[in-house]
């Protein structure tokens, strides 16, 4: 949190408020009246969509964005966060409730009134780009200032400008497909940003890139949004993305907006179980795999002919270490030897002491495991374990202490 | 029981009525449609042979490939030997006219049809109709309603080869990917807009597919409409059957088909967007050379 977004919007300083969403409902369903009478009766969902066949998208949902933050809603699929969002530009008619942006409620706003609004002070990315495939870059990144009816020479100079500040001035005369996701994206970002909105609503925006190209992204949105602070509404499923880019985070569960805070105070105080599980749910233990936490800590023996194993039990009483790992010079795994019965062997004079040292008990993990898949093995075992890639290479090992630490990361 | 709902009478009573009070309103829509027939026909029979040809052969190159270049103009060449090109420009004009008025007819209703789920329901049997009822019953009215001769013969070629236009126009417009329609609407479309910018151009190849349909049923009423006086290749086929001459009915085929064939061809390649051979990509990447690289060059990524 050491942006500058989030130092102006301190704790001390009264954050000016952006949008403001007033116990707003949204029903599907053909008797949304009917539904919204028994809503403020109290009735529960299960009842309204048995009478009505209506469902609740969103209920009652009430809280207050901050000029300049990244305000990001999160929840599971069919949580209504994706419905909550297009509330907010009215892609989706609110049944009930006030959506007041800078003061002035959208939702009393005329279809022209509307229409002026999403030119001139919000746009949106989409999840699959939602890029125009019969439109060079350009025209896709000028889209919202041409249907805005600006002349051809300001709106293409600004979209190219737009274009440049995601790094993608050279591809203005290129078709969309054939760019790739990430660079899609980066045009869906700098249509969004030609128009100089002051507010930007992303759906899923991320989601549909590769976790490399997302974090590049989310870096990419951060950096957008120290040069120019924009007030930000991205709608996200990944508990991951919301901690690393929200100023605050609104969580909803079944169309209610559960709890609303920073990523500080929902890890510290979540408000439910739901929210709690979603802390539970970041466990590294399934996004890691073994060979992202396996170390080469221990002392690797190069099985060469006629090496004496004396130099070998050297090394290893040198580095303090009661295994050693014998690998080719192919850093081909071998086995797994302790001092003690590498010793053994080699009191007992065997032609070939390495192999009749290996201990038997030790069996290699494969890299591409997952951690959650291994812990039970690496618990149980006496030593180290061995971590080897898809071509038998040893990568490293993982330690009790190791995976300890990984996984104690994970609860604070 | 028995029940006599005299629909054949009340067909006929329709169309006396039309007759008797819709005059003036038959003679405009004859004048429109005799109008476009006539240009057309006029400009396609004004060309030179020669001409005509080197056009049709070009347009294949451009389109299609030099080896479908090459055969349309061995086909061609055969329509000539035939001694059959002006019968054969005759057909190409009522197919044009008539796939001109059913496109300037169909498209806005198709998409009237995507808008209003009332104008579905009210037009799809309409629809139906038109393409089940066998082609010749339209002949009957539209002899005595319109004479006969080409106009007559257009206006039975539009309402036979129409629907496809309508149907795919509607349906192109309705499978229109619902994030371009809401990234159309985030970013301020009016509704003119967001049909004419985003709905339009994504459901263009359908629009095409039924163009193309359109053509080709046109190009099979055509010959049936040589029956009220049409002329074109359809009066060679029916001489064909008149007197009982597999020769001559089977050359006036052989024209149509070739026709069918190039027609097809050539209409189809429209509705894609990678082409043969593309003026706008070969200008516009003439006039972007120098300042823009090429895309497999990505830029240095900061």
């Amino acid at each position: 949190m050491d942006r500058e977004t989030a130092s102006s919007i301190g704790e001390d300083t009264q954050p000016e408020v952006k949008i403001s969403v007033d116990r707003v409902f949204k029903i599907f369903g053909d008797r949304s009246d009917t539904a919204m009478r028994m809503v403020r009766e109290g009735r529960g969902k299960e009842e309204i969509h048995a009478e009505t066949g209506c469902t609740l998208g969103v209920n009652d949902a009430s809280f207050d964005i901050h000029a300049g933050e990244i305000f990001v809603i999160m929840g599971l699929s069919g949580s209504g966060k994706s419905t909550l969002l297009r509330l907010i530009n009215r892609l989706i008619e609110p049944t009930s409730g006030a959506i007041r942006v800078d003061g002035q409620d959208i939702t009393k706003m005329s279809k022209r009134e509307l229409i002026e609004l999403r030119r001139r002070d919000m746009s949106m990315v989409f999840q699959s780009f939602a890029l125009l495939p019969n439109l060079t870059v350009l025209e896709n990144a000028a889209f919202g200032l041409e249907v805005a009816g600006v002349p051809a020479a300001e709106r293409q100079a600004k979209a190219l400008a737009a274009l440049e500040g995601v790094g993608l001035g050279a591809y203005a005369a290129s078709r969309p497909d054939q760019l790739s996701g990430g660079m899609k994206q980066r045009v869906g970002l700098a249509r969004a940003l030609a128009s100089e909105p002051t507010v930007l609503l992303m759906d899923e925006a991320f989601s549909a890139l590769d976790p490399l190209i997302r974090t590049e992204m989310q870096d990419e949105l951060l950096r957008l949004q120290s040069e120019h602070s924009r007030t930000i509404i991205f709608v996200s499923h990944d508990l991951d993305e919301a901690m690393r880019i929200g100023d605050r985070i609104a969580i909803m569960q079944h169309g209610n907006v559960v709890q609303v805070g920073t990523p500080d105070e929902i890890v510290m105080n979540p408000a439910n179980d739901y929210v709690r599980s979603f802390f539970r749910n970041v466990d590294v233990s399934n996004v890691f795999k073994a060979g992202d936490i396996a170390r080469e800590t221990q002392v690797t023996l190069i099985e060469r002919k006629g090496v004496a194993v004396a130099a070998a039990l050297e090394r290893m009483r040198r580095h303090d270490r009661e295994v050693a790992i014998v690998v080719g010079r192919d850093k081909r795994y071998h086995g797994m030897v302790s001092a003690e019965s590498l010793a053994q062997a080699a009191r007992a004079g065997e032609a070939d002491p390495y192999h009749k040292a290996f201990l038997t008990e030790v069996e290699p993990i494969e890299a591409a495991e997952p951690l959650s898949n291994v812990m039970g093995r690496v618990a149980e075992s006496r030593w180290p374990v061995p971590v080897v890639d898809e071509r038998q290479r040893y990568v490293g090992s993982i330690s009790k202490s190791a995976l300890l630490m990984t996984l104690d990361r994970t609860t604070t | 029981m028995h029940f006599d709902l005299h629909i054949g009478e009340g067909a006929n009573a329709v169309v006396n009525y039309i007759l008797d009070h819709f005059t003036p309103a038959l003679n405009f829509i004859a004048t429109v449609i005799g109008f476009v027939t006539d240009t057309i026909k006029a400009a396609l029979t004004g060309i030179p042979m020669p001409v005509a040809v080197i056009v049709i052969v070009a347009l294949a190159l451009w389109r299609v490939s030099w080896k479908f270049a090459l055969f349309s103009l061995l086909a061609l060449l055969v329509i000539v030997d035939m001694g059959l090109w002006e019968r054969t420009m005759e057909t190409l004009s009522l197919v044009l006219a008539a796939t001109v008025i059913a496109i300037v007819v169909g498209i806005p209703l198709g998409i009237a049809m995507a808008k209003s789920r009332i104008v579905t329901v009210l037009v799809r049997p309409v629809l139906d109709l038109m393409q089940t009822m066998p082609a010749f019953v339209y002949l009957i009215p539209a002899a005595m309603f319109f004479g006969l001769g080409a106009v007559p013969g257009t206006i039975a070629t539009v309402i036979f080869a129409m629907p496809p236009v309508v149907r795919l126009t509607n349906l192109g417009i309705r499978q229109v990917n619902g994030e371009f329609i809401e990234a159309g609407l985030a970013f301020g479309c009016t509704a003119r807009q967001l049909l004419l910018k985003v709905q339009m151009p994504n459901a263009l190849p359908s629009i095409m597919a039924g163009i193309n349909q359109t053509i080709m049923l046109s190009l099979s009423m055509v010959v049936i409409a040589s029956m009220i006086g049409a002329g074109g290749l359809g009066n060679i086929v029916l001489t064909g059957i008149q007197r009982l001459d597999v020769g001559t009915g089977f050359e006036g085929g052989l024209a149509v088909t070739v026709l069918a064939v190039i027609l097809d061809r050539i209409t189809q390649s429209l509705g894609q967007r990678n082409t043969a051979f593309s003026f706008g990509r070969f200008f516009g990447a003439r006039a972007n050379r120098g300042e823009v690289p090429s895309s497999a060059t990505p830029p240095a990524k900061t």
